[in-house]
């Protein structure tokens, strides 16, 4: 806790539940999430760097059922940072501040992100699946 | 401001503003981190995409095949670009969070100083692999 004995601000609980608010808190956790799935990025470098036993490893640990449902929440995180982070950068120049606009930014950044997920696990299952 | 009474507050009117703004806010540097997030992350909406689509290429080749691509000259060097600038944008956005949700001193110091241990490791690793594919070494 804090060192000092502050008032503090009314935090999450108090507040009614908005698409502003999910697409904020979303952004920091999804990445969180690819802070950590940047480490596996690196983990498949190096298998495949250090030979072909490390890179079936690799692939078999991946290619698991585990391995799998982590990858889609991975793609869905990518893909909701990149919509976000694009949706970001466009406010940085100052534009779509009003509420409405906000809104519906915001919604299209929740949707596009599962348009990215569902596009790329398409290419996945056209290709005949991943593993 | 502290609100202060008699002489002090004579003297404290005497004093050059500057007294205050000394040593708190940034000089020169302070919009360096919030730059370098937004120059990292336009880097990466590139790199990811490019990423992405390299990964899906790659989804049913044998080991020599994946070794070869990642060898060709464009491949490795937009891979080690793209390991190195996630890593610099992931740290900046985890230094962030962990200053906003970690407020023992202490605790927040030790995390601060370990993400960055974590990603340089991270980053090199990643770029010495990338080389001794793309080197044959």
């Amino acid at each position: 806790m804090a060192d000092t004995q502050r008032p503090l601000s009314p935090h999450l609980q108090v507040y009614r539940w908005q698409i502003q608010m999910v697409t904020s808190i979303l952004h920091r956790a999804t990445g969180i999430a690819l802070a950590v799935g940047t480490l596996l990025v690196v983990w498949g470098i190096l298998a495949l760097a250090s030979g072909e036993a490390a890179f079936e490893q690799f692939k078999s640990c991946t290619g698991s059922p585990v391995g799998l449902i982590l990858l889609v929440g991975w793609t869905w995180a990518l893909g909701y940072h990149l919509c976000n982070g694009i949706r970001h950068l466009v406010q940085d120049t100052g534009a779509g501040y009003k509420i409405p606009q906000f809104v519906r930014s915001s919604w299209l950044s929740v949707i596009g992100s599962f348009v990215l997920t569902v596009l790329i696990w398409a290419c996945v299952l056209a290709q005949g699946g991943a593993a | 401001m502290n609100l202060r009474v008699g002489t002090d507050d004579v003297r404290s009117q005497l004093r050059h503003p500057m007294k205050f703004a000394r040593g708190l806010g940034s000089a020169q540097h302070g919009a360096d981190h919030w730059w370098v997030q937004r120059v990292t992350a336009a880097a990466l909406i590139a790199l990811g995409l490019w990423f992405v689509v390299t990964v899906l290429s790659l989804l049913h080749a044998d080991y020599a095949t994946a070794k070869a691509l990642v060898a060709r000259p464009w491949n490795a060097l937009l891979l080690m670009l793209f390991v190195v600038t996630a890593f610099w944008h992931a740290v900046l956005g985890l230094q962030v969070v962990i200053e906003d949700y970690v407020h023992t001193r202490w605790k927040e110091v030790v995390l601060l100083v370990a993400i960055k241990f974590l990603a340089v490791l991270g980053a090199l690793a990643g770029v010495l692999a990338v080389l001794r594919i793309a080197l044959g070494v």
